[in-house]
């Protein structure tokens, strides 16, 4: 397409006259804001710049009012959204920087490189601002997995992670893999990096000092991802395929080197200003490097370095050729910076300058080529407020009773097809093929509830998760909302970790049709309660707008990426049973709620109603509680409760700890319901014997509810529903339904 | 004694060869950039796992023609212990210094996960501290990991000795030729192995069943420079 049309460029009149622009996602009433701007009509470079950094990827203007929801500050935030990544501090001069962002529309059409350059471009955004990338997670969603073009899209996104991460030696610690038909045609792919920095070495992007060198560093500018920005913020439709061109391709050996002379040159202490190449390229990251720091700048795009011969203007501002960075230093740092770049082979360039008009202004072969008020594209993109408007079918779930289902009895059945359903099954197929290992701290692995990884030189940990259950938000997106975090900070407290703060990866369909603006509206909502309630900010994020297929949207998915520290490795707690005779308790309420759950989806083949209602002043006293017992060294195990309820939670424990439990519970809820409700705020520990009087003396004290619901026992898990036999099944028998699943399903 | 830990542009596990040269045995050591030409101050050059010139020809195809290769092929011959680990076996085995080649797994993935060990051979440098037959949980990481070599050269390892490390119980992961896992030349002084024994020396990352090659190479290297030596 970009070939095309740059054979011959039309006219700044031909683009007014065709319309062009609005191939580019420029509507008429921006194109009229543009014109003002410029005080004339923008040429072909110019319009293509504009397009690219007034699309929602890069100017969120029709989610900035839904953003503006969130909590982002807190007493340990050291930085907030707008800068490549979040920093919260976590003591001792040290902090944790973390980001998640999404790749899902070019993973829909080139699987294998759409994923690998959605990590690539995360780890870019987390050294850039100084840090050592210690972890990446991942968050992905497909439809069901018996469909072959969805078998497809699995394989290589998961080769295509491994592949980039395996390669540059980060370790992939944690992710979630959920398959659900509202994902078909439209999978998600949502990539998370975590670094650690000194405080005194956080770098911004910023271009700083009137007459300072401008430079590029990284592989040459080619002609792939031209417009990639553009076509994240549109639906995918049969034509996308042709698009292919705007899917970048990546290159994790040269992202290893660029990492790591970037890293000294930053140790080195001579940088002012720093930005990584992401969506927009050139174009986003000049614009953006001089509106933070109130500046201009030059650039002479003849320098730029070129894979290809006769690259225009337009290609070269608009390519999203990964692995580059640009920054700013003073003219007497050349050298040194030069020095370090070429010791490990990366070209570093000098392309441009730091001026002080605050105008963009492009040279090419001798002429100045675009010349825009860096204001104007960075700030001046109107903010849309959306129309929004309460589905249909929200009204109508609430009046399904869930309750009402016909009884299932056999449970030992039920627990077999909830284990082996894909979303549930264990995920050893997807992370034994990522190397979670690498740089030697992941402490607790792919698996359990948490990722921890240590950190070098002291006795502290962080734990991270990535959480969302889709379906819930879809039924009711505020309690969805809440839900999400308040999952994910139960995951981060399970490992023995207190939650920090959060990234948000918010995958919606279309805002322009209002019953998807309402889900995001509301699921913000939710979010951002929670954040308040939990007091986990949100330091950062990404939103993924436009993921629908034929059916429609996909189901709304704030993915939700949470940090934790642990203060002292010996508070890191792991899921699985630990020994014979240990005392299992369950933390918690169980109410008859079954709507959106896997139970339902699984066995009854629905999702409708509404999904468990959560307490967020519950959840929190609650985590606070186990927290506090995990700390005393009260607590064995612990599990957060969550697809599945009870009897998967039970079944996991069981399967991580090689050991069985003789589990007996009194309700008055149905067997089945009892089991696989999905209530909130539920946990799972288990405690030695010579603890349990301590742990339940804590959580009465507390005022969290909980009972003793049997002990670990055997080879068997055994659960007694009011005295008669629910499940009864050698673990060995469990394990293997939920270890076979995916493999088979991938045979 | 004093190490030497091989950085090549895509070496991955540099830093985590030299954390656990420190923590397990501490001894000296250092980074040694591939551009080096003279390794004689170094007891023992481990050549980290990674993706060495990012694999992307024949894995290790390429750093066998850096500079520091003359150096560590010297060191071989004289004598000095040589441990390639994962990307590093690889390296070694395309240098000529090991026999036999790394294929693609059998799978056709790369397969992150802990494996069991038989240590065939306990009478190198790198395995002293272990018992013949022993099982250990070493971890491996690769996706080209599968041992070949012919019937004839295999008929040699075997009769030489040079087999040191199967995988044991039945799990070989990738579909290596007899199971192999990890090799040494005829000396006994060159090592190449899949797994990762740097990733297996603390309890809390998962096994510290790797800890005994590191003590086993100081063991050997204070055995033949003599007990009065300080390392």
């Amino acid at each position: 397409m970009a070939q095309q049309l740059t054979a011959k460029e039309p006219t700044a009149e031909q683009i007014a006259e065709q319309k062009i622009y609005k191939q580019m996602g420029v509507t008429d009433y921006e194109y009229e804001l543009i014109c003002g701007f410029l005080g004339r009509k923008p040429n072909y470079t110019e319009i293509g710049v504009f397009s690219v950094m007034w699309s929602e990827h890069c100017s969120y203007k029709n989610s900035k009012p839904i953003l503006k929801k969130f909590p982002v500050t807190g007493p340990k935030v050291l930085m907030g959204p707008g800068e490549g990544a979040g920093i919260v501090d976590i003591g001792d001069n040290q902090a944790v920087v973390f980001k998640i962002e999404s790749h899902n529309h070019p993973s829909a059409i080139e699987p294998y490189q759409g994923a690998a350059t959605g990590v690539g471009g995360i780890i870019r955004d987390i050294f850039s601002m100084g840090a050592r990338p210690v972890a990446l997670l991942n968050s992905l969603r497909f439809g069901r997995l018996e469909n072959e073009r969805v078998k497809y899209l699995f394989e290589h996104v998961v080769s295509g992670i491994a592949g980039y991460g395996n390669c540059i030696g980060i370790p992939t610690v944690a992710g979630e893999v959920m398959f659900d038909e509202s994902y078909e045609g439209n999978p998600l792919v949502n990539a998370m990096c975590v670094g650690l920095i000194d405080h005194d070495r956080i770098q911004r992007g910023v271009a700083k000092g009137v007459g300072n060198p401008v430079f590029y560093v990284g592989p040459p500018t080619g002609r792939d991802g031209i417009h990639g920005a553009t076509f994240a913020s549109e639906e995918l439709t049969e034509e996308s395929e042709a698009k292919r061109p705007a899917v970048q391709v990546g290159d994790p050996f040269m992202e290893k080197l660029v990492m790591e002379a970037t890293l000294e040159l930053i140790e080195s202490g001579i940088v002012l200003g720093i930005q990584d190449m992401g969506a927009a390229g050139l174009t986003c990251s000049s614009a953006e490097m001089a509106s933070k720091a109130g500046n201009g700048l030059e650039l002479y795009l003849d320098e730029v370095p070129q894979r290809e011969k006769g690259m225009t203007p337009y290609e070269m501002m608009l390519s999203e050729s990964q692995e580059r960075m640009l920054f700013v230093i003073e003219p007497q740092h050349e050298a040194q910076a030069r020095e370090i770049f070429e010791r490990w082979g990366v070209l570093c360039v000098k392309v441009g300058k730091v001026t002080d008009d605050g105008r963009l202004r492009l040279f090419h072969q001798g002429e100045v080529v675009a010349d825009m008020p860096v204001k104007a594209l960075v700030d001046e993109c109107p903010v849309y407020n959306k129309p929004s408007k309460e589905p249909a079918y929200y009204a109508e779930q609430a009046k399904i009773d869930t309750s009402a289902y016909p009884e299932v009895t056999d449970l030992n059945d039920a627990l077999r097809k909830v284990l082996a359903s894909p979303t549930v099954a264990s995920k050893e197929w997807v992370y034994n093929q990522y190397d979670y290992m690498v740089r030697t701290s992941t402490a607790v692995q792919p698996g359990s509830d948490a990722a921890v990884v240590t950190i070098r030189g002291t006795r502290k940990a962080l734990a991270m998760t990535t959480d969302c259950n889709g379906r819930y938000v879809y039924l009711d997106p505020e309690v969805g909302g809440r839900i999400a975090v308040a999952e994910a900070a139960r995951n981060i407290v399970c490992s023995g970790a207190e939650p920090l703060a959060i990234t948000d990866n918010l995958n919606f369909g279309n805002p322009e049709k209002p019953e998807v603006f309402w889900q995001l509206e509301k699921a913000a909502d939710g979010i951002s309660e929670a954040c308040c309630t939990l007091e986990t900010p949100v330091i950062g994020g990404n939103v993924s707008l436009y993921n629908e297929n034929a059916k429609g949207a996909i189901y709304p998915t704030p993915v939700i990426g949470m940090v934790g520290l642990v203060t002292d490795i010996d508070h890191i707690t792991t899921q699985g049973f630990k020994r014979e005779g240990d005392v299992i308790v369950l933390v918690g309420e169980t109410k008859a709620e079954l709507g959106g759950s896997e139970f339902q989806y699984v066995v009854h083949g629905k999702t409708e109603g509404r999904p468990p209602a959560i307490d967020l002043a519950v959840e929190k006293k609650t985590l606070d509680a186990v927290l506090a017992a995990i700390r005393q060294g009260l607590v064995a195990s612990a599990h957060d409760l969550s697809e599945g309820g009870l009897a998967v939670a039970l079944a996991e424990s069981c399967i991580s700890g090689g050991k069985g439990a003789a589990v007996r519970i009194a309700t008055e809820l149905r067997p089945d319901v009892a089991l696989f409700s999905e209530s909130q705020s539920r946990i799972l520990l288990s405690a030695g014997p010579e603890h349990a009087a301590a742990l339940t003396a804590l959580l009465a004290e507390r005022g969290v509810p909980h009972a003793i619901i049997g002990e670990v026992k055997g080879s068997s898990l055994t659960i007694d529903v009011n005295g008669k036999t629910g499940v009864d099944a050698p673990i060995e028998q469990l394990e293997k339904v939920w270890k076979d699943a995916i493999p088979c399903l991938m045979q | 004694m004093k190490f030497a830990v091989l950085v090549f542009p895509g070496s991955n596990c540099d830093i985590d060869c030299y954390k656990a040269v420190e923590d397990t045995i501490g001894q000296k050591v250092d980074y040694v950039w591939h551009t080096a030409t003279d390794l004689s101050g170094y007891d023992a050059i481990l050549v980290p796992g990674g993706f060495s010139y990012g694999d992307y020809l024949r894995c290790g195809a390429i750093a066998r023609f850096a500079p520091v290769m003359n150096a560590v092929r010297e060191a071989a011959e004289a004598g000095k212990y040589v441990l390639g680990i994962c990307n590093g076996f690889q390296i070694l085995t395309e240098a000529g210094l090991l026999p036999g080649a790394l294929r693609r797994n059998r799978n056709l993935k790369f397969i992150c996960r802990q494996a069991p060990l038989e240590v065939v051979n306990n009478r190198t440098p790198f395995t002293n501290q272990y018992a013949s037959g022993e099982v250990i949980r070493i971890p491996i990481a690769h996706g080209e990991g599968n041992y070949y070599c012919d019937e004839e050269t295999l008929e040699r390892l075997k009769a030489n000795n040079q087999i040191v490390f199967r995988y044991a119980n039945g799990d070989n992961p990738n579909g290596s030729v007899y199971d192999i896992a990890g090799i040494c030349n005829e000396q006994g002084n060159v090592v190449g192995m899949m797994p990762h024994p740097e990733r297996a020396v603390d309890q809390l990352l998962g096994s510290e069943d790797g800890k005994r090659m590191f003590t086993s190479i100081l063991s050997a290297w204070r055995e033949r420079h003599g007990a009065a030596v300080n390392g």
